[in-house]
């Protein structure tokens, strides 16, 4: 802690986690999951999380939550606004979730309880952080789902789950997500379970997030091509290490670790199809 | 949904069907007579064959089989199940009204015990696995399966009636007669329903949108009540549908262990009695419940589930 440097205020990172490490916890054995990792963000910053499946990318985030049970072991120190989130008071940690820093999640299908209509599981999230009469509350729900650009927000709030496609209840998690204005916003492969054509139009929300306003992102995928488009500073995990960090362009240009290789080569076919899909022309040619 | 409600309702009536027609020709197969039958249970002096054969007029064993099948339906359509081999001045329809109010006494009791044991215990094992309290739960589920109910029901009346002297050991007679037999009866149905809810509420724990709710900042305590329970009980519905006819059916060995007059202890007197038309009736009885109380909680689940109604509509 003494080692934060006496920088101007607005360089000061959001989140600075350091030499995080997750064991998971099996009887006598234990499992590191996460090794040592270390990485900041700044408000305003998109850091991309790039690793395969199995990498240790959702760990990361779950153990910075604080929403890993006993069954794990959180060492380190993850700085969040200057407080400390690592054993911190599981209170205060919930009461920090959903508003200060809030997430989006893989699978939209079935991060939604199946029992209770949209509207319903939308308002317990915002009444849990705000004090709204219902009259404001719904036109609150209308606002945020009229805000992702989803027509008939009456009645989509009456919905259940099952009866939304993925894309729609992916937008419905990112308008929660920025609705109780958050500082920090953990995005964990939100793009990954969908359909490609509303992975490309869930895409643009999230560019549209980063360009509104003041609010740090994490953004996790597995693929270079999606990380390409929004990521300012990206790190890559392999095996619950971060083997590799630097700006976006520096990690795509000029990859030091083999692996980081293997991982761009593999993507590389994909990524200029996804940028010619984006831009139209290949603006963006691909360094190899 | 009233299209689904009518189509369960008329898909019940070729089950009711199949379980009268199975339950009057098992009967049938018994192979004593029954005029015979009925002819010593009357304590008729001397039995000629004259008499059987009248007998036998008498209670219309001469028809062809489906004759009787359908003569038999038909009355029991109009809630005639007929008279009482044993005792000629009573119906069996009397004989079963008489009784049947204990046995939903007993199965009513453990039917409150069930839900009211199995509820909060497989709830808080589940919220606390592997703590002391669900180690000491897994081990009384497993006891309570393990233990035949007869035997249960005696240990029950040797240590709390016999050495503790709290509740009376037999007989019908007031809410304390009620007590231990149906505790007994409910016993194997708390330990199901324990290990059900729990299993159900460990197996929801690690559902997305479990980690989502935590992750949307929701009290843990509502999010184990409001979604994990819920989500639970879902499946434990159609099971309940399933035993609360196995409860009103099970109380038959409990019945006769606690001398408790109700339909089981009947249907136990009329096997040695070989009174058929009894016999029958219980049969018949059973198997009805079972398919009203499937129907019923299938349409209560449907009610409930926002997905079935959707599938089905
Ligand atoms: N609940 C769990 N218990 C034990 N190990 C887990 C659990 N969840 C994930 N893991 C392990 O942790 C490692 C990292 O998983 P995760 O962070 O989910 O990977 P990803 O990079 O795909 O998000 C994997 O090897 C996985 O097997
Ligand atoms: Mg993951």
């Amino acid at each position: 802690m003494s080692t934060i440097p006496t920088a101007p205020a607005d360089e000061t990172p959001l989140l600075q986690v350091r030499d995080l490490s997750v064991s998971f916890l099996e009887g006598k054995k234990k499992h590191l999951l996460v090794d040592k990792v270390s990485f900041s963000v700044q408000a305003g910053q998109c850091l991309g999380i790039l690793g395969e499946s199995g990498s240790g990318k959702s760990m990361t985030c779950k153990a910075v939550l604080g929403l890993l049970d006993k069954n794990f072991e959180v060492t380190g120190s993850s700085l969040f606004d200057g407080g400390e989130l690592i054993g911190a008071n599981p209170e205060k940690l919930r009461r920090m979730r959903g508003s200060r820093i809030s997430v989006v999640l893989q699978n939209p299908m079935s991060c939604f309880d199946p029992l209770y209509r949209l509207g319903e599981q939308m308002e317990e999230t915002i009444a849990e952080h705000m004090n709204l009469s219902s009259k404001a509350m719904h036109s609150m729900m209308v606002d945020i789902l009229t805000l992702m650009r989803i027509r008939d927000p009456e009645d989509v709030l009456r919905k259940y789950p099952h009866q939304l496609s993925g894309g729609m209840l992916q937008r419905i998690m990112i308008g929660l997500a920025i609705s109780l204005d958050p500082e920090l916003i953990i995005a964990d492969e939100p793009t990954t379970a969908i359909d490609s054509i509303s992975q490309y139009s869930i895409m643009q929300e999230f560019v549209r997030i980063k360009k509104a306003g003041s609010v740090a992102m994490i953004f996790i995928s597995h693929d270079l091509g999606v990380l390409s488009l929004i990521a300012d500073r990206v790190i890559v995990m392999h095996r619950g290490r971060a083997v590799e960090e630097g700006t976006a362009e520096s990690v795509f240009a000029s990859a030091k670790d083999a692996y980081t290789h293997h991982l761009i080569s593999q993507h590389k076919a994909v990524m200029n199809r996804f940028l010619m899909a984006i831009h139209g022309s290949s603006t963006r040619e691909v360094v190899a | 949904m009233k299209n689904y409600v009518i189509m369960r309702l008329l898909a019940t009536i070729p089950l009711l069907l199949a379980i009268s027609f199975l339950c009057f020709v098992f009967i049938n197969l018994i192979p004593s007579d029954p005029a015979e039958v009925a002819l010593r249970i009357r304590q008729t002096p001397i039995i000629t064959e004259e008499l059987i054969a009248q007998t036998r007029e008498e209670l219309g064993l001469n028809d062809p089989f489906l004759v009787r099948y359908a003569t038999w339906l038909w009355d029991c359509l109009h809630f005639d199940l007929g008279i009482s081999y044993t005792n000629p001045a009573r119906t069996v329809l009397g004989e079963i009204g008489r009784c049947l109010p204990a046995t939903l006494e007993l199965a009513g009791l453990s039917l409150v015990y069930v839900i009211v044991l199995s509820l909060p215990i497989g709830f808080l094992s589940a919220v606390y696995k592997d703590t002391w309290f669900d180690r000491i739960m897994r081990g009384l589920v497993f006891a309570g399966t393990a233990m035949p109910v007869y035997w249960v029901g005696l240990l029950l009346i040797w240590l709390v009636s016999i050495k503790m002297d709290l509740l009376p050991t037999s007989g019908y007679g007031g809410f304390s007669s009620l007590i231990l037999p149906a505790f007994t009866v409910a016993l194997s149905y708390i330990s199901t329903y324990i290990r059900l809810i729990r299993n159900n509420m460990l197996e929801n724990m690690r559902e997305d949108y479990v980690l989502y709710a935590q992750a949307r900042g929701l009290k843990q305590r509502a999010i184990l009540v409001r979604h994990i329970l819920k989500n639970s009980l879902q499946s434990c519905v159609t099971a309940i549908g399933m035993s609360i006819p196995q409860l009103i059916s099970g109380t038959i060995v409990v019945e006769n262990v606690f001398a408790w007059p109700g339909v089981g202890r009947l249907c136990i007197t009329s096997i040695f009695n070989r009174d058929y038309p009894v016999i029958q009736a219980y049969v018949l009885l059973v198997g009805v419940l079972f398919v009203f109380f499937n129907l019923f909680f299938d349409i209560l689940q449907y009610a409930a589930d926002p997905r079935l109604r959707e599938r089905k509509n």
